[in-house]
């Protein structure tokens, strides 16, 4: 059993003010002066420690209160009221959601896992990953205890070829030298998001993250410079054409990204001629063929592919098509073409929870390469002002490198905790194990379909409630 | 087993807010140019305006309709001193599933006894699916039930004939297990004294058996779950039915972990613990891994108290269907299925959002396989987990269930807002889940009680028109009548 994988996290400050759901509007006109106001009999005492932050000009208080609306519902003049704060309504976009983007801050700073009280207050389901359920056991399953340390679950999992079987000489030793490969102990690479308020500093963050999850980052191959030889071993240089692979590749670098189509295989072969040659992943985009394009790239020996949907979870050529299926259909092609042990599968695009890392799995793909939510892990709050060249509201471009790094261990700390969760439910005990396992799933068609399509049929004129 | 002729319901006693701003959809706002004339209170039929020492003021905002109103007084008012908006304070309630109509709706109810009479939506909430998509088709043809004859609502829950209790509850509910420890004794006690009026029972949970609940033991289910706190053969003998707890539907598959924090002198004594230790409650029932061990476990009960009827709650995996129909083999009287909607103190959100299905895809799901086995009669199928109003209950019945087991909606009646908060600090700030001596004050059990009886008996008298415009003469009629639902999704007329 290989030493038990832990991510070691402490609280590490937001440099800035969260925005919050709603806000306190507390107008002094017309106060009573009450002996005992209601402000005074706050359960959570935000009142006690009112200020305004000078900066940003938030009033702590709005920070501070958990809407108990006791105050509200209490002050004989009704002078404090809540509302819904427009703020932070508008960051984010449809996908990148205020509730998951505040979400992700929480575990950033805190490296838990989010925690709450009264059932899940959501939507029924949703597009792409929100239309499946995965499964648990109950009563003739085991499941297991990952979280309080009581059986040990792997999240471990390897980048490249691994033999189909392995072949003994007559000493009972090893025939042949096994193919090179990469393990990592959770299912995520890191990748630099295609925008954001990046610096030097904050690249050198990320990698350190990177080095100390024992994972990868991933980033283009021109913003590499000898600032990061430290980290080189942890980085996975993405060169941007496939014919594009230009100047020298770092020393100690274990695996290369490289898109592809023509001259892919000039660039590997390049690769391959190194002294100790890196690990090669090929790039595709996650589109309606893609099936067919990894079968042919797996043909010509492709180890590791790296299929790549939109920053919305969905396929590239398709806004209609969501990631998950295609993960789906990508692996059982695969499958039916008995080659999926032969290939490992890494999907990215919109990953924005941890549960999409674990129904990525579910769905067929060996590991998942997370980009945005390494940049939300820094107070993020997806407003795109950097993309117009102006300024980021919360500098994340100044952020120390040690502070970053800090960051994106608590959310992947946290990360990968619920993934433990999620796979002790499923009693599932190895990450490896958890590939294409759509069994341990329930989907939303399917459920829908088979309950619900046979309650269409009403007379005319019938009423309905 | 006919309905029992002893049976009296419970009256409704109206019974306000316990804070002095009810929170309402709308807001009244009245200028200065009021010259007092009383129009207002005169036409509003809510008792929205009031006349105190002479002035008009505005007595219960929370009341008002909105634009719903036939005759508004802030159209009738001779100088145009009225006017009304939405209450900003409104939006900052609930969620997708109990959406803030829905959380006023159900105040109201606690407080009068009826649904509101308009500007509510009471019957939904917005979570865009499964009970929000479904509606109850009434055919036009059918001769509906006559107001004299009150349909019967009642449930059996012992369709075994064994020897063990026969027991029929008045009311197709129960209330669902909420621990000590979760929530306050006097919400504990608010519970079961609402369930004892109302012919029904109310379970413990897991965390031990309070003695203040002894009065009530002809109606206290107790729980046996996997940490098995606070189980000992005098709670097993004391009550009528056991029920295990293998899942529950907000963190199926996971265990429970209490905070060393919590586990104050009171709570220790209660789960038979150490003060200041955290307590784990495992996943699964680590005696039990297979429907031989199973029954073992059902065995254990008889043993101790044979009169008891057995019920086994499970969560919702891909393979209910097989838990439910293993568990009828075993034993059981009663399979209670949780869906993965359900309510709790404390859970991971990744648990409560993705892990095991909808109650209504399980409720049908089992149904038909108890069917299939033949055996459909001779089991109670209980559901929970996110059942928040009277049209949830009857379409989940119509789904295959006999009954349903509430809680969230009993904490709603209690003035629960949905802030998610249970477990932070002190507990809920507004004492309804808390163990703060301070806090649980806040909530006095007469009131609690009274409240939830209200709610229950508006949920009775929709359930029971419901059943009349179908025509039904008793409540088993509607169970799997899946023929009088309609899913928005599939809808298409038909001549």
């Amino acid at each position: 059993m290989p030493a038990k994988y832990a991510i070691h996290t402490s609280t590490v400050p937001h440099r800035f003010k969260p925005l919050t759901r709603s806000g306190v509007i507390a107008w002094e006109e017309g106060c009573l002066k009450c002996a005992v106001c209601v402000k005074k009999q706050c359960v959570y005492g935000v009142y006690d420690r009112r200020g305004i932050d000078p900066v940003q000009m938030i009033d702590s208080i709005d920070n501070q209160c958990m809407s108990c609306l006791r105050c509200v519902q209490s002050c004989p003049k009704e002078l404090i009221h809540k509302s819904l704060n427009p703020d932070y309504e508008s960051i984010g976009d449809a996908w990148w959601t205020p509730n998951i983007i505040a979400s992700l801050w929480a575990q950033a700073q805190t490296g838990k896992i989010p925690v709450s009280g009264a059932g899940y207050p959501g939507p029924f389901s949703g597009p792409g990953f929100d239309a499946m359920w995965t499964d648990m056991s109950e009563i003739v399953r085991p499941t297991r205890d990952g979280i309080h340390g009581r059986e040990y679950i792997s999240t471990a999992i390897d980048l490249g070829k691994t033999p189909g079987h392995l072949t003994f000489n007559a000493h009972g030793g090893l025939e042949g030298d096994l193919p090179e490969v990469a393990d990592i102990p959770l299912p995520i690479i890191l990748r630099m998001p295609s925008f954001g308020a990046v610096s030097p500093r904050t690249i050198a963050g990320w990698a350190m993250a990177a080095r100390k999850l024992g994972t990868f980052f991933s980033l283009p191959h021109d913003r590499i410079d000898d600032g990061l030889s430290d980290v080189y071993p942890w980085l996975m240089p993405a060169v941007q054409k496939s014919d594009g692979l230009k100047g020298p590749m770092p020393t100690g670098v274990r695996l290369v990204e490289i898109p592809w189509g023509d001259g892919w295989k000039q660039a590997a072969d390049r690769l391959s001629g190194l002294g100790r040659p890196p690990l090669i992943v090929a790039k595709t985009a996650m589109t309606c063929d893609a099936g067919e394009t990894v079968l042919s790239m797996v043909h010509s020996g492709v180890s590791i592919i790296h299929l790549e949907g939109t920053q919305d979870g969905r396929f590239q050529d398709d806004g209609q098509a969501w990631l998950k299926d295609g993960i789906r259909s990508v692996h059982l092609r695969l499958v039916e073409e008995n080659l999926r042990d032969g290939v490992t599968l890494l999907a990215s695009g919109g990953i924005s929870m941890a549960e999409q890392v674990t129904k990525s799995l579910i769905c067929g793909a060996d590991g998942v390469v997370v980009d945005f939510p390494i940049l939300i892990a820094l107070e993020c709050r997806m407003c795109r002002r950097c993309t117009q060249g102006l300024s980021c509201p919360v500098a994340i471009d100044g952020a120390p490198a040690d502070w970053i790094a800090s960051r994106v261990l608590n959310l992947m700390g946290a990360w990968h905790n619920q993934l433990l969760e999620m796979m002790g439910a499923m009693g599932i005990r190895d990450a490896r194990r958890l590939r294409g396992e759509a069994g341990r799933a329930m989907f939303f068609d399917e459920l829908e379909r088979d309950t619900f399509s046979a309650m269409g049929g009403v007379e005319e004129g019938c009423d309905i409630e | 087993m006919n309905r029992t002729d002893t049976y009296q319901l419970p009256l409704v006693v109206p019974t306000p807010s316990r804070f002095r701003n009810p929170i309402g959809k709308y807001r009244l706002h009245r200028t200065k140019d009021c010259i007092g004339c009383g129009k207002c209170v005169a036409i509003c039929p809510y008792g929205v305006h009031l006349i105190k020492r002479g002035r008009v003021i505005i007595g219960r905002h929370d009341r008002c309709i909105g634009p719903e109103c036939s005759d508004p007084c802030y159209e009738a008012c001779p100088v145009n001193a009225l006017s009304v908006r939405k209450n900003p304070d409104f939006d900052v309630l609930g969620d997708f599933r109990w959406t803030p109509d829905l959380l006023v709706s159900t105040w109201h109810m606690a407080e009068f006894g009826q649904v509101p009479p308009k500007g509510l939506e009471y019957r939904i909430g917005g979570s865009g699916g499964g009970f929000d998509k479904l509606r109850i088709s009434f055919p036009r043809t059918t001769a509906q039930t006559p107001e004299s004859d009150d349909p019967d609502i009642g449930v059996v829950l012992n369709r075994r004939n064994d020897t063990a209790h026969r027991i029929r509850i008045e009311v197709p509910f129960y209330g669902g297990g909420m621990s000590y420890g979760s929530v306050s004794i006097h919400t504990m006690l608010s519970r079961i004294k609402a369930a004892t009026a109302l012919g029904t029972f109310c379970c413990t949970g897991e965390g031990g058996y309070p003695d203040e609940l002894k009065p009530y033991d002809d109606h206290v289910i107790t729980q046996v779950a996997t940490g098995l706190f606070g189980v000992r053969e005098e709670t097993i003998q004391r009550v009528r039915i056991v029920e295990f707890k293998y899942a529950q539907g907000a963190k199926p598959g996971l265990g429970g972990h209490l905070l060393g924090d919590k586990v104050t002198p009171g709570v220790a004594r209660m789960r038979e613990a150490v003060p200041g230790y955290p307590l784990f409650s495992p996943f699964p029932f680590h005696s039990v891994y297979s429907v031989e061990d199973h029954k073992k476990h059902v065995d254990w009960i008889k043993a101790v108290n044979p009169k008891a009827l057995v019920s086994v709650k499970v969560s919702t995996p891909t393979d209910v269907d097989m838990v439910a129909v293993g568990s009828y083999y075993a034993g059981a009287h009663i399979i209670h299925l949780d869906g993965s909607y359900g309510g709790t103190g404390a859970a991971p959100d990744i648990a409560k959002k993705n892990i095991a299905m909808p109650l209504e895809y399980a409720v049908p799901k089992v149904h038909r396989f108890l069917q299939a086995e033949g055996v459909r009669d001779r089991i109670t199928v209980i559901a929970s987990g996110g059942i928040r109003t009277p049209h949830d209950m009857a379409k989940i019945i119509a789904l295959g269930a006999d009954g349903i087991c509430t809680g969230t909606a009993d904490l709603v009646a209690l003035e629960c807002i949905r802030c998610h908060n249970c477990e932070s600090g002190r507990g809920c700030a507004r004492g309804i889940a808390t163990t703060d001596p301070e806090l649980l004050n806040l909530v006095e059990v007469e009131w609690g009680t009274q409240r939830i009886i209200n709610m229950f008996l508006a949920w009775r008298r929709e359930l029971t028109r419901i059943l009349r415009k179908l025509g039904m003469q008793s409540l088993t009629e509607l169970v799997g009548r899946s023929d009088c639902l309609v899913h928005l999704d599939y809808l298409k007329q038909r001549a």
